[in-house]
């Protein structure tokens, strides 16, 4: 509690962190990480426009809020640490370790623990936000990159792209209890808000993993098919499924189209024409609107998540990557 | 023989007992042995003073792949295993691959000449094996003598000449001056551009033979603009594979053109300056091991090696013919950070792979260009297709 906090008496954070976030019930900000710009574009809901664009790191990617979201944590990969900038002022107040080139990471539900994906050391990576300490690193497969936290915390979901696996992380011993063979290249990983299922997208297999919680077994894979789109460009790689658990939302790549599933049928019921080469994928609080990275044409989309069209694109920095929504 | 046997038996037994394989107790993994076989070759003139000679090309590659493929293999049970042969230029390659074979070795990665290679794949007790090509880019291998016991991994000859063509087709820098260096394999990179001038319809308006001898250094800036003269072209296309004058054509023509080739703007299957689709983690990797740049050939033996860890991956086995069955059957796909998945041409054995176009520091483009379609996959638009081949592998 003596880095980041220490700064603001824990009460006043409190108080700080209701006011925000009942300031912020309507409009709300999107960050977004620029992987080749170094910098950090926000984004006004209201007008759909960048309001600031903030300096951070070398290649930043990942990036998550604390869960107060007062804080945006940032993954700047060729700095090899992570740095915490304020959702308020844009200034960077601190940085932690990470480990070797993180590239994404999850936050415990415990708003303490933060794992990361370290893609170039084949570690999974966990910090104490507080702290700043390393609590410990988890050796896993080669070129960890998705990672995934239940919602109950117990377990953590950790992909490596090379070796083609879901390794399951308990949280309490650290150790790896099970590791699930998908298809190649999974990026992400995504649990279900009921804590049942693990999606995962394989970007150079072209399909999505769902995986049971309960047995650790591929229960669903999903494939795609989009008219005069060529098989190789169909690369899953971002993946969101609603709160309700009725729709899963996974961006294809180079494909540049976002494909709505329906989870009880696992077919495809869309899809929705995006930016090039789209990444990854984030809802809002009230899942009105989807908003989508694209890493070639620079820019953002945004899908109306109950009409299903895309209804604005919004044009950020060089290779942007990484969502968060405050 | 006997080794494996054991050891594949044993390996059923315990995966028999731990039916559930996410591994919790240790146990001793099923080994996987694959040999890199590399010929090597009479010592090349000394051309340029700027590349550190290389001591373990291709090895380091392999090297990589195993600790990359056991990163799965740990997990599954299996350990996979590279032992590496130099045979001197002169050495004996059947001798040396039949005693492997006696020894039960059955996966082989070869970087030797495309006679030795052809020869290897008929001898009888080469059946049982599968070979992995990574040294040898004719083209005959691809389109007449095919086997259905050679995998493809490096690109042709025509493959890369295909490649090239597309993007200055593309360009409309339609008329090609062709300059052939002196030796075979200059020849043969030469006639893969005639071909791919053809096919796509660029216009070879000369043929000129570089006779100035074997290192142009000091003698280029007087020579070329002579050798250059009174032609209309819109690109100088050079065959020079071991550089000896290639280089030196740059900035020296008559006219200002553009050189491409095996210098200049150069079609390859990997380069230093490659970093998309994930490729960065790939650079970095290899330069924090090794010290130095991963080359074509060490990602050809990389490629090599994860192709063999996908089949027992994916089979869930060491045995060779689930393996082999995997490598060579529909499901198979191999991640290699080309931005999308690589398989094998069924009617060749040719690994599909999109090839690189790049200057000396910076990645100009990668074919096969988008305009150029096809009606099964756009990466058939490269090298000899289907309907051009003579053999039947089936």
């Amino acid at each position: 509690m003596n880095r980041v906090f220490k700064k603001i008496l824990p009460g006043t954070m409190l108080g700080l962190g209701i006011m925000f976030w009942g300031a912020s019930a309507q409009a709300y900000k999107v960050f977004v990480s620029n992987e080749k710009d170094n910098t950090i574009s926000v984004i006004d809901s209201d007008s759909f426009k960048v309001i600031k664009t903030v300096e951070v790191g070398q290649r930043p990617r990942g990036i998550i809020l604390s869960k107060d979201k007062r804080y945006l944590y940032i993954c700047a990969s060729d700095d090899d640490h992570v740095e915490v900038m304020d959702t308020e002022t844009y200034k960077i107040i601190d940085t932690l370790p990470s480990g070797p080139d993180p590239e994404l990471f999850i936050l415990h539900p415990d708003g303490v623990r933060l794992y990361i994906a370290n893609e170039d050391d084949n570690m999974v990576t966990v910090v104490n936000v507080n702290t700043g300490q390393v609590l410990v690193e988890i050796p896993v497969g080669v070129e960890p990159e998705g990672m995934a936290v239940s919602p109950d915390g117990k377990t953590i979901v950790n992909t490596s792209e090379t070796t083609n696996m879901a390794h399951f992380i308990d949280t309490e011993t650290l150790e790896i209890t099970d590791n699930v063979l998908v298809d190649s290249r999974p990026r992400f990983a995504e649990y279900t808000d009921d804590g049942k299922f693990i999606w995962v997208s394989s970007e150079v297999g072209g399909t999505v993993s769902v995986i049971s919680n309960k047995t650790r077994k591929v229960v669903r894979k999903i494939t795609f098919h989009v008219p005069g789109v060529r098989n190789e460009a169909l690369q899953p790689v971002g993946v969101r499924v609603t709160h309700d658990l009725k729709t899963a939302f996974i961006a294809l790549g180079p494909a540049n189209r976002v494909a709505v599933v329906d989870t009880q049928t696992f077919e495809v019921k869309k899809y929705l024409l995006v930016g090039q080469r789209v990444w990854q994928l984030a809802f809002d609080a009230e899942e009105k609107y989807l908003y989508t990275s694209n890493g070639v044409s620079n820019d953002i989309s945004v899908i109306d998540v109950e009409d299903l069209k895309v209804i604005k694109s919004i044009a950020v920095g060089r290779y942007p990557w990484g969502l968060a929504i405050k | 023989m006997k080794k494996i046997i054991v050891l594949v038996l044993s390996g059923i037994l315990f995966s028999g007992v731990n039916s559930c394989w996410a591994v919790k107790k240790k146990q001793t993994p099923e080994q996987v042995k694959i040999v890199y076989l590399t010929l090597l070759e009479k010592s090349r003139p000394k051309l340029s003073n700027l590349d550190l000679p290389i001591v373990n090309e291709g090895i380091q590659g392999g090297e990589i792949g195993i600790r990359d493929t056991n990163g799965t293999g740990r997990f599954m049970n299996q350990e996979f295993s590279l032992q590496t042969i130099k045979i001197p230029y002169n050495g004996d390659v059947i001798g040396t691959f039949r005693k492997l074979q006696k020894e039960g070795i059955q996966l082989f990665i070869l970087n030797i000449p495309s006679r030795k290679l052809l020869e290897l794949a008929d001898l009888p007790e080469a059946k049982e094996s599968l070979l992995f090509n990574v040294g040898a880019t004719a083209d005959r291998l691809r389109y007449q003598d095919c086997r259905t016991n050679i995998l493809h991994i490096l690109p042709s000859a025509a493959m890369q000449a295909d490649a090239l063509a597309q993007f200055l087709i593309s360009k409309r820098w339609k008329k090609w001056f062709l300059v052939i260096g002196r030796r075979e394999e200059d020849r043969l990179y030469a006639a893969a551009m005639r071909r791919a001038a053809k096919r796509f319809g660029g216009k070879i308006v000369a043929e000129k033979i570089w006779e100035y001898g074997p290192d142009a250094r000091r003698t280029a800036q007087a020579e070329v603009p002579v050798f250059t003269q009174s032609v209309d072209y819109d690109v100088l296309l050079v065959a020079d594979v071991i550089g000896e004058f290639g280089e030196y054509l740059m900035y020296r023509t008559w006219e200002p053109k553009v050189i491409a080739g095996t210098q200049g703007l150069v079609p390859t299957s990997w380069h230093r300056t490659h970093e998309q689709w994930g490729a960065v983690q790939m650079q970095s990797r290899f330069l924090k091991t090794y010290g130095r740049m991963m080359t074509p050939l060490d990602y050809s033996v990389w490629s090599a090696v994860r192709a063999i860890g996908e089949g027992a991956t994916r089979t869930r086995s060491v045995k060779f013919r689930n393996i082999r069955n995997y490598i060579q059957g529909e499901k198979f796909v191999l991640a290699a950070y080309k931005g999308q998945k690589l398989t094998f041409r069924k009617w060749n054995g040719q690994l599909r792979q999109p090839i690189l176009l790049t200057a000396a520091r910076a990645l100009v483009s990668v074919s096969p260009q988008r305009q150029f379609l096809h009606q099964f996959s756009q990466m058939d638009t490269l090298g000899y297709d289907r309907p051009e081949v003579k053999c039947e592998m089936q």
